[in-house]
């Protein structure tokens, strides 16, 4: 029991150290994409190509001069980016980093639990992390904070209702809420991108939305809102939004890569498990997993120096008049084969 | 009327077709130019290091001149600060003293000589007043100061250093 309790203690700091570290550098790389991609080479004074820039930052965010608007409410406007940092951990509990490693003839699973609603408790877990930027806003006091909370609010009950339902396509296939088990249906079944593209550009655009990623980043709108929830926030408060949407964009990378992408399996894993002993085997699963979930990352940062902000009105039109009938209608298919499928047999 | 160039396009507000209102084509298509400019060369010059060549006849940071033996050319005539067009400059003249002849040219010599980097416009007026060919706009940009005070650029800062008798950016050879 208490080996069991060791071994778990270990993998939730890893997996919250590498989160955070994750997170860290992506700033960093989101900036150099930003540069890249306008012709600019970005960040590269802090050490080499710049790559001590996220702790400049840090170290520059916690210098600063921390404020508190006087007609704030105190306590929540100290507890909101504490709430969006929590919501944005807590949902990397869940998701399968691997398969096991043995050491010593022990399994040490490479996820923190698999509990067998993972999903479940994924949309419970992200449909809070609204509340951090609610609360943000509304505590702010000012003007902008409120229209940006507003805005985050019905945007993330718009696409949450779209991101579930085709979700529910997935899970149709599957036959299962678990992560894991999902990734292990597509070491069988092939990957689920294969059977559901339709479900993954829903999905896709949705995280987009819940990430409040470009094009879909009204709640923080620069030029309309000056910074929306976050205009009031200073100091290292103001660092934990900003963190909480990177961490955010990795965990849904994560969740993207291990639903639809094969998760941390491998390709050609029956020839590979002869040449590499299982250990190395389930840490190039790991290396894989997070290799897909990078890709995620720059693509969601790819989009950003893209696409243009939706309007307001387009954005409700998108979320509720296309996206959600689309995923609907992606429901409805795939029951039909699956139907038909167990008739045949 | 006449297209000043090739690339203008009319609009015209047509239904758009089913492919054109999923903007995903057009989305694809503008992903695909950012790619591209991902890849390309970029253009920033990494300035500190790095210094984007000046054209031939760029006109910065002044220059009092010495002559071949190290004495200053300037004889404090004031001319240049007559031509300034934004009053930067200030000269106060002096008498050169016996066994000075190693120092300045003529008998009389600028003892301070101050150039209001502010206030200079650098259109070169200066230079093309100067009798004695004393005063020259190199290729040097003027340091950032803190103070408004560090901008008055005194004699210990323009004069030509010694033993640098041909400064190389100083060189113009339309004059003669």
């Amino acid at each position: 029991m208490e080996i069991f309790l060791l071994d778990k203690t270990i993998i939730v700091v890893i997996v919250f150290l590498i989160t955070l570290l994750i997170a860290m550098y992506s700033t960093w790389a989101e900036r150099k994409v930003a540069g890249f991609i306008q012709d600019r080479i970005g960040p590269n004074r802090a050490g080499i190509f710049g790559i001590l820039q996220p702790l400049a930052d840090g170290v520059k965010m916690f210098m600063k001069e921390e404020i508190i608007p006087t007609h704030a409410d105190k306590a929540l406007f100290v507890m909101a980016p504490g709430i969006s940092m929590l919501t944005a951990l807590l949902t990397s509990s869940v998701i399968p980093w691997g398969s096991y490693l043995e050491i010593n003839g022990r399994q040490v699973m490479l996820q923190i639990t698999d509990i067998n609603i993972g999903m479940l408790y994924i949309f419970a877990v992200v449909s809070t992390g609204v509340y951090g930027i609610m609360i943000g806003g509304w505590a702010s006091n000012n003007k902008y904070s409120l229209m940006g909370s507003l805005r985050a609010s019905s945007q993330m009950i718009s696409y949450e209702l779209a991101m579930g339902l085709a979700l529910i396509s997935v899970i149709m296939m599957t036959g299962t809420l678990s992560l894991k088990a999902i990734v292990e249906y597509q070491a069988i079944n092939g990957w689920n991108i294969i059977y559901q593209p339709l479900g993954f550009l829903i999905f896709f655009i949705c995280a987009l939305a819940e990430c409040n990623r470009t094009p879909f980043d009204l709640p923080e709108s620069e030029a309309e809102l000056v910074g929306g929830y976050h205009t009031e926030y200073s100091s290292m408060k103001l660092g934990l939004f900003l963190f909480a949407e990177y961490v955010n964009m990795f965990i849904s990378g994560a969740i993207m890569s291990a639903l639809f992408f094969g998760g941390y399996n491998l390709p050609f894993h029956d020839k590979l498990a002869t040449i590499f002993s299982h250990n190395t085997l389930a840490l190039l699963g790991t290396a894989s997993f997070m290799l897909k979930t990078f890709l995620f990352i720059f693509i969601f940062m790819w989009i950003r120096w893209t696409v243009p902000r939706f309007r307001y009105d387009q954005l409700m039109h998108l979320g509720w008049r296309i996206l959600l009938p689309l995923a609907m209608f992606n429901v409805v298919a795939t029951g039909t084969v699956i139907l038909i499928s167990i008739l045949w047999k | 009327m006449e297209k000043l160039t090739n690339r203008s396009r009319v609009v015209v507000k047509k239904e758009m077709t089913f492919l054109e209102s999923i903007y995903l084509p057009a989305i694809f298509g503008g992903m695909w130019i950012t790619l591209k400019h991902f890849f390309k060369r970029k253009t920033t010059i990494q300035y500190p290091e790095e210094k984007r060549p000046f054209s031939f006849v760029y006109r910065g940071l002044h220059i009092l001149k010495r002559d071949e033996q190290g004495r200053e050319n300037c004889t404090a005539c004031g001319l240049c600060a007559v031509a300034c067009p934004a009053e930067a400059i200030t000269i106060v003249a002096a008498e050169r003293k016996k066994g000075e002849e190693h120092l300045y040219r003529e008998e009389k010599y600028a003892s301070t000589y101050e150039i209001n980097m502010l206030r200079c416009i650098f259109c070169g007026l200066c230079e093309e007043a100067c009798p004695k060919d004393a005063v020259y706009l190199t290729e040097e940009l003027v340091p950032s100061q803190y103070n408004r005070q560090d901008f008055i650029f005194g004699k210990d800062k323009l004069v030509q250093p010694l033993g640098t008798s041909a400064h190389p950016k100083t060189y113009k050879p339309y004059k003669k």
